[in-house]
């Protein structure tokens, strides 16, 4: 078995990054002019990588599915960016970061990647608020902070419900100024459909531009991927419709290794599915739980009336209500991680506590915060704290102030006001720690082909914590890539124009051409949403969030079915010479079926449970999480061998020497 | 001019403006014409020195008149220019959900408002315009040697379907006055805490004007 | 409930396009609306026509890429939302539904009810930007206080989806609203200040070059504006652009 060097630098983990960026090599301003990028992916990470590298004098390629850079799905991210700041001098540092991020991700990350991003993670508050990125603010002119689940301080910056879009925006308007420039070509609806590689380095991609139905080739000196996650696999999820796996896999597919894909992340707190009609899955941010109160009810027999209807949550006693996070986590409450909210959710619905029609909601419930604010609000206005229904106005005033936007959302979509009745919530997939696996300087195992954001896997192990994954994107696309790229291209500089008249440009045209071809002569009977409808269903309920040997053999044996199947039966409408929608998510929904049997396989050789991925047969009497450091603690990097069922496993074996390896506890 | 009129924001401040000065001007003329619902004299008196002044008749009246064809014209270009903005027409267009009736009809208001002041030029301006200065009489005076103008108006508002003209004019007035007024302070960059007070002031100018404008017409044809 | 749906159908940008009408039935009152095309589309697939192509990704009202003249209005008749949050329980059994693209010389029907609205990105490139570098080598984020008043109101301004909604509602297809809430957020911070006056002169230009229409203060923008994207950075960028023209 091949061991993979992660290239990490020596010295202290506190030292490593500085001293590798005084050692790297760097290319004269003069030769980055000659120099040509391809950067696929426009969210956080890939469009603040295209910004840097476009303003330290490279020819940037920027590629997006999207109409325009700006509505990449970094734009949905609600609660908040985390830096190690101490604005609010509550005791926190890099370290501290450094150490919640490592604990929060369960031991399953790189201990000098994680500490360069706490490392960073001021710079990108600088960075964004000198860009003009409205941050909340005090009363006083200064940043405002709010804390997030799984840790003790408040460093979490943010933009009200929406702090994804303004950094996202941020990233946009500083590719905008290199657009202007010249700098970034931009092309917008373009999808990238394979990587071309020449002599062992990466050298350009295929794309396809989705109004026209071209094949294009494209050449540089370095791809970067920054093309977010996988959760789409799974059909529904809080992922946009359009996120998928297609780049990533294609990569994969040609020599990149794909880390730990059974990590997956499954929010707590998301709107709970409707009916069947639904295709996409709609998050609350994580902020709420700081304000709401997680329960069900305390009897089976009150919890079956609420779903009969019989029943309102507003008529249930204090004494009658379960608040289970508080009563089996007391020091952190209803604010323990994502992975562990998840669980104990559905682990209330499986036991027959379920609140809504199908069983499958818990609720979160804003009246005790309402009332806090309310009374909080009549002491310092003056007036009468007992006047019920005037400290119910005030602490409503409050909670729509803080959270409005979430709200109004919440009472779109369900129909029912929050604020009067208790909001209902449910887990679903959200992001994915899983990913190409990559080096200390974010290159993949192709030479010059680099991985960025949610696409790798580095930071966030086996769970992310909040407010950590637009952190990460910044980190990378700012300030890691930008450098670490130098030293890789400071080799390039007497390359010249790669041209795409080479054969392996030949090569991967045509192979993207005969897969097109290939679905669009399938004429089958199904369409592609049914395939991903039901390979969804699959994921969900064998790879979800508890996972067993059986029901994973089962997967891996169903997805492969259905994979022969849908080349067998899929049919996709019109011409490939144009428009075409439906041929677009067939040539995504190919992917995940490779992808999802990789990952159920990745899922069942991990026996142990960690972060997201929890195996039923590994857990402590309570229901806990059972990890195995002395077997497990790996980074497992798949190697593609023709089809997902012969990959081939590579370990990274994960060094602690700063952090000590303890069970996560946050009762 | 004509180089920062380029601009499109520069356009509707200029129509703005120019609005603006009409508004004023309006004022001013409905002032005068109000005082013949109770003195014909003071009428007479205020018609003349308008008349007559040198100041108004060579330097307000051609600012008046440039300001009018400023409006007149910026506004159809504004319309072509706007209209040529999108070609294909929405086969189903709500515009009554997110605006008034007034705002995305000023096109209209704004033209009968040109037909109805070419009628009123031909029955004021331009008599009085040949008697004083294509004929020389400057002295305001009829064949009985009697100021003429309240009896001119007088006159002027016995048919009718002038009456009629004018009352549907005003009310065409009121109805362009009711979005323009308050939108060009808008157009001008003011729209802050006092843009509630100032669009109640704008909406009571706007039907009380024309309304007295109404009034006058009514009053003198109903004599 | 069952629906009549007039949709605005166009094979590319070349062709001529026209109304055609599809039935649809058993729609439930708690799709969103574009669970209801996704179900008509995925009837239209099953019948071996083409699927309707429309825009839209992340279905939870931030991204901006969907659009949809509704009824005559952008993103329908709800409020404060986009059409992807827009709910079937809006409408009623037996109506008939009117869906368009967005219409604007500036947005070019591609196919059916896509457009393209990359004239919006043009206008950012001339000037939506604070010129910093993104070294990281800046001041420290709280070195320079910002008032609150004006942090949030720049906030508001900034959180503008680039739908083109206000584009699409406007009768002069003016994008006042748009560039506005961009010259707007800088122009009131002060990391923004320091460029503003070449700011507003660039975007409006590149506006103007676009091909929208003016503002005629209808307001129609701000009422059909998903985000509640005030008037008033209208009022702002006019200000601006005066104060810049005089400055020359």
């Amino acid at each position: 078995m091949a061991t993979l060097d992660s290239k990490i630098p020596e010295g202290s983990v506190s030292e490593k990054w500085t001293h590798h960026k005084n050692k790297i090599n760097l290319v004269n301003p003069a030769n980055k002019r000659n120099i040509d990028v391809i950067v696929v992916g426009t969210g956080l990470a890939g469009g603040s990588a295209a910004a840097t590298l476009a303003e330290l004098g490279y020819n940037v390629k920027a590629f997006c599915f999207q109409d325009s850079p700006r509505r990449a799905h970094s734009i949905a991210a609600q609660g908040g960016i985390n830096a190690a700041k101490n604005y609010q001098g509550d005791g926190d540092s890099t370290y501290r970061l450094f150490y919640d991020t490592v604990k929060g991700g369960d031991y399953r990350s790189r201990e000098a990647n994680v500490y360069r991003l706490a490392e960073v993670s001021a710079n990108i508050i600088d960075q964004c608020v000198a860009q003009g990125v409205p941050f909340a603010r005090e009363y006083g002119g200064l940043l405002d902070n709010r804390s997030f689940g799984g840790v003790l301080v408040s460093r979490t910056f943010y933009a009200k419900g929406q702090t994804g879009q303004q950094l996202l925006l941020g990233a946009y308007s500083a590719m905008n100024r290199q657009i202007g420039r010249g700098k970034i070509k931009m092309y917008n609806r373009h999808e990238m459909l394979d990587l071309v590689i020449v002599d062992g380095k990466a050298r350009g991609i295929i794309a396809r531009n989705l109004i026209t139905g071209a094949i294009e080739r494209h050449s540089a000196h370095a791809v970067v991927l920054g093309t977010g996650g996988y959760g789409n696999v799974f059909f529904l999820s809080t992922n946009a419709m359009g996120s998928n796996v297609t780049a990533a896999w294609k990569i994969h597919k040609k020599g990149a290794y794909f880390a730990n894909p059974c990590y997956t992340q499954i929010h707590p707190t998301c709107i709970p599915v409707s009916g069947d009609h639904q295709s996409k899955l709609t998050l609350m941010s994580e902020s709420l739980r700081n304000d709401g109160r997680i329960w069900v009810p305390a009897k089976l027999e009150d919890a079956k009336a609420i779903r009969e209807g019989k029943l309102k949550p507003t008529d249930l006693k204090e004494e009658d209500r379960d608040y289970y996070l508080e009563r089996r986590y007391p020091s952190f409450g209803n604010l323990v991680p994502r992975d562990v909210a998840s669980r104990a959710a559905k682990e209330r619905c499986d036991a027959g506590f379920g609140v809504n029609k199908t069983g499958e909601a818990v609720y979160l419930d804003f009246a005790a915060a309402i009332e806090r604010y309310g009374k909080e609000q009549a002491r310092v206005k003056h007036l009468d704290e007992n006047d019920a229904k005037l400290v119910k106005k005030l602490g409503t005033e409050v909670v729509a102030n803080k959270y409005g936007n979430l709200f109004q959302m919440y009472e779109k979509i369900v129909d029912q006001n929050p604020y009067e009745t208790p909001m209902m919530i449910y887990p679903a997939v959200h992001y994915t720690m899983g990913g190409i696996w990559v080096d200390y300087n974010l290159m993949t195992t192709i030479e010059g082909c680099y991985a960025i954001g949610e696409a790798n896997f580095s930071d966030h192990g086996a769970n992310r914590l909040g407010a950590s994954a637009l952190m990460q994107g910044l980190a990378d696309g700012y300030f890691v890539l930008p450098y670490t790229i130098g030293d890789y291209l400071s080799k390039d500089i007497r390359t010249g124009k790669i041209s795409t008249d080479l054969p392996e440009f030949e090569a991967a045209e045509k192979n993207v051409r005969s897969q097109i071809e290939h679905l669009m002569n399938s004429k089958g009977s199904k369409t592609v949403d049914y395939f991903h409808k039901r390979l969804g269903k699959i994921m969900w309920d064998k790879v979800g969030m508890a996972r067993n040997e059986k029901g994973l053999n089962e997967a891996i044996t169903e997805i492969a079915a259905l994979r022969d199947e849908f080349y067998k039966d899929v049919r996709v409408p019109g011409t490939e010479n144009g428009l075409n929608q439906e041929l677009e998510k067939a040539l995504r929904v190919a992917d995940f079926l490779e992808l999802g049997e990789l990952f159920a396989k990745d899922a069942l050789h991990r026996n142990e449970s960690c972060g997201g991925h929890f195996r039923e047969e590994y857990q402590t009497e309570d229901g806990e999480a059972l990890r195995d450091d002395e077997n497990f603690a790996y980074v497992a990097a798949w190697e593609y061998k023709g089809k997902p069922s012969e990959a081939i496993l590579h370990k990274e074996e994960l060094q602690f020497d700063n952090v000590k390896l303890v069970t996560r506890s946050y009762k | 001019m004509s180089g920062t009129l380029k601009s499109s924001i520069a356009k509707k401040v200029a129509m703005a403006l120019s609005g603006l000065f009409l508004v004023i001007f309006l004022a001013q003329h409905f002032f005068i014409n109000f005082t013949s619902v109770f003195s014909a004299d003071t009428f007479n008196e205020l018609s003349h020195f308008m008349g007559t002044n040198p100041v108004v008749q060579y330097v307000a009246q051609p600012i008046l008149i440039f300001g009018v064809l400023f409006h007149f014209i910026m506004g159809f270009v504004l319309e072509i220019q706007n209209r040529n903005a999108r070609k294909i027409a929405y086969a189903k267009y709500n515009g009554g959900a997110n605006s008034t009736w007034m705002s995305r009809n000023m096109i209209y208001s704004g033209g009968f408002i040109l037909i109805f002041l070419v009628i009123h030029f031909i029955d004021f301006w331009v008599p009085e315009i040949s008697i004083k200065f294509i004929e020389g009489d400057m002295s305001g005076l009829d064949a009985a040697g009697n100021y003429r103008y309240y009896d001119h108006v007088v006159h002027a508002f016995e048919p009718l379907w002038r009456t009629a003209l004018y009352v549907v004019g005003f009310v065409f007035l009121a109805l362009h006055l009711l979005h323009g007024f308050q939108s060009s302070f808008q157009s001008v960059g003011f729209n802050n805490k006092y843009s509630k007070a100032l669009k109640g002031f704008t909406t009571a100018y706007a039907i009380i004007i024309p309304l007295g404008f109404i009034f006058i017409a009514l009053y003198h044809h109903l004599n | 409930m069952n629906l009549t749906l007039k949709i605005w159908r166009q094979s590319d940008a070349d062709k001529k396009g026209k109304i055609v009408d599809y039935k649809i039935n058993d729609v439930s009152p708690d799709m969103s609306f574009l669970d209801m095309l996704d179900m008509l589309n995925e009837q239209l697939n099953n019948k071996g026509e083409e699927p309707v192509a429309f825009d839209h990704d992340c279905r939870e009202g931030i991204c901006g890429s969907c659009s949809l003249q509704i009824n005559g209005e952008p993103h329908g008749p709800d409020r404060l939302i986009t059409t992807c949050q827009l709910h079937m329980r809006t409408f009623k059994d037996g109506d008939t539904i009117f869906i368009e693209p967005f219409r604007a010389n500036a947005f070019p029907v591609i196919k059916d009810l896509v457009v393209d609205r990359s004239s919006f990105d043009r206008i950012q490139h001339a000037g939506g930007f604070i010129s910093v570098n993104t070294s990281g080598n800046t001041i420290d984020a709280n070195a320079i206080p910002v008032n609150k008043h004006d942090a949030d109101t720049a906030f508001d301004a900034a959180t503008c989806i680039g739908c083109g909604a206000c584009v699409a509602a406007c009768k002069n297809a003016s994008a006042m609203l748009f560039v506005s809430a961009k010259v707007s957020q800088f122009a009131l911070l002060p990391q923004g200040r320091v460029e503003a006056t070449d700011r507003v002169m660039n975007m409006v230009r590149q506006m103007d070059e676009e091909g929208f229409g003016n503002c005629t203060n209808t307001g129609a923008c701000e009422i059909e504006c998903p985000k509640g994207i005030s008037l008033e950075n209208i009022a702002r960028m006019n200000r601006e652009y005066l104060s810049a023209s005089m400055k020359g």
